[in-house]
């Protein structure tokens, strides 16, 4: 790397730690930015430095936003008594194309992972338990990943939750839409048949 | 061991992260291998044929083929998914848990058999959802004993001599029981009652539906949740991140309890 520009080089290293961008992309991705017009290299580097200055996090349901309370939070029109709770907020975005979920959400911002030492306490669950306490929510919709730590995170808040008497769900799980029984594995088809529905 | 191009074993999923966009880095357990990571590819993408076959916590009979670096999980077929397991926080942490013990306690490509029966066997024991911290205590000591840390329960590990039914001491150090003689010159061990010694030494000789006929009472269960606890901090010389999560689980009293008193 020592015959490399030291600024070139630096670029390379960060862009490396990105996910997804081995260190081949990492450097494509570089020269591409040096031979990119000064205005579009700019721009980048300001959207870039604005990410982290001017994006927080809601105060009510712990989405990213930049503005506090954020655009569903304040929201009148969305019914505040059903609450369904997400790993990530890149959750949101598919829930919300569905178009079929009018209440509001809150972001745990990960799930329970024993193994790597994290604990509802690393996890947005006070602020959820906090949202819960004056009876204005009338369902939790637990809306984790079907993934063992997804179970795990919604046993943990349904355990939390029930002593409140409030109305708790779980997604339903079942087979992937296009998919093919023959290759469903054991777990999703015995869950796909536990959930059927009268047709 | 030398792995044939491609190859079928059986296997405990104990571990999976995500790479790129719709891969995972899966760590398994096999009766052959001993701990292997493998890749499942596209295992992310709705409808994969491998998805939940690679879940942690499911014993499946998978197809690998030799990759460059690591091998590739080409087919998975689940035996056992333990989806009683998956219904009760309780027990499943404990499953978590010893996943969590093999996975940093052994390393990769060295067979243990043994070890394999044990974890499968710990968590069938699990899914009939009784009698939990004995599974997870008999678990730890057969463990230990399959690594090559038995510890020697018959005998004072300094001077030899029988034990008498007394308050001896547990040398973590040592790998045995002290007397309560030879423990003057290293009094750092730990204390070990009567009662204590007998289940261990019964344990250790036995498989577990014998082990599990003995009543354990909450005080004696937790003395020996702490000797187990110590032994293994001393010989693996790491804290165990997911004993965290059961000591709040308890502590909150999130758990039944019924659960754990028999
Ligand atoms: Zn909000
Ligand atoms: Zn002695």
């Amino acid at each position: 790397m020592a015959s490399i520009a030291e600024p070139i080089a630096r670029l390379i290293a960060e862009l490396n730690k990105l996910p997804g961008i081995g260190p081949k992309s990492a450097q494509r991705l570089t020269y591409h930015l040096l031979h990119m017009p000064d205005e579009e290299v700019k721009s980048l580097a300001e959207a870039i430095r604005s990410l982290k200055e001017k994006v927080e996090l809601c105060s009510v349901c712990c989405n990213i936003t930049d503005r506090n309370p954020c655009p569903i939070c304040q929201d009148e029109q969305r019914d505040h008594s059903k609450l369904c709770v997400v790993e990530r907020p890149s959750d949101i975005i598919p829930l919300e194309r569905t178009g079929k979920f009018k209440g509001v959400y809150h972001v745990l911002h990960g799930t329970i992972s024993p193994a790597q030492g994290i604990g509802p306490q690393e996890l947005k669950v006070k602020e959820l338990l906090y949202r819960l306490q004056d009876n204005s929510v009338a369902e939790v919709i637990l809306a984790t990943n079907p993934t063992i730590e997804g179970e795990a995170t919604a046993m943990y808040l349904r355990q939390m939750i029930h002593p409140l008497g409030i109305h708790i769900s779980r997604l339903a799980r079942g087979l992937p839409f296009g998919s093919d029984l023959e290759y469903a594995d054991d777990m999703t088809l015995g869950q796909a048949l536990e959930g059927r529905q009268e047709f | 061991m030398a792995a044939p191009h491609v190859y079928q074993t059986q296997a405990i999923v104990v571990k999976q992260s995500k790479i790129g966009e719709a891969d995972r880095i899966v760590t398994i357990y096999t009766p052959g291998f001993g701990k292997l990571q493998a890749i499942a590819k596209g295992a992310c993408r709705p409808g994969s044929k491998l998805g939940g076959n690679v879940e942690p916590l499911t014993y499946s009979s998978m197809m690998l083929a030799k990759g460059r670096n690591l091998d590739i999980i080409t087919q998975s077929q689940t035996i056992d998914a333990f989806p009683a397991l998956r219904n009760d926080l309780w027990h499943m942490a404990c499953a978590l848990y010893t996943l969590d013990l093999v996975d940093s306690s052994t390393l990769e490509n060295s067979e243990n058999s043994p070890l394999f029966d044990l974890l499968l066997n710990t968590l069938r024991c699990l899914c009939q959802l009784q009698n939990d911290e004995s599974v997870v205590r008999y678990f730890e000591l057969h463990l230990l004993q399959h690594l090559g840390y038995r510890p020697q329960l018959r005998r004072c590990v300094n001077c030899d001599s029988r034990l008498n039914p007394v308050i001896n001491f547990f040398s973590y150090r040592q790998g045995g029981i002290l007397c309560p003689r030879c423990n003057q010159k290293e009094p750092t061990c730990r204390p070990l009652s009567v009662d204590a010694l007998k289940v261990l030494r019964l344990w250790q000789g036995c498989d577990y539906p014998t082990a599990s006929r003995v009543k354990i009472g909450r005080e004696l269960s937790s003395e020996l949740e702490q000797v187990m606890q110590g032994y293994m901090r001393c010989l693996l010389q790491r804290e165990f991140k997911s004993t965290a999560w059961l000591q709040e689980l308890k502590k909150k009293s999130l758990v039944d309890n019924c659960h754990r008193t028999n």
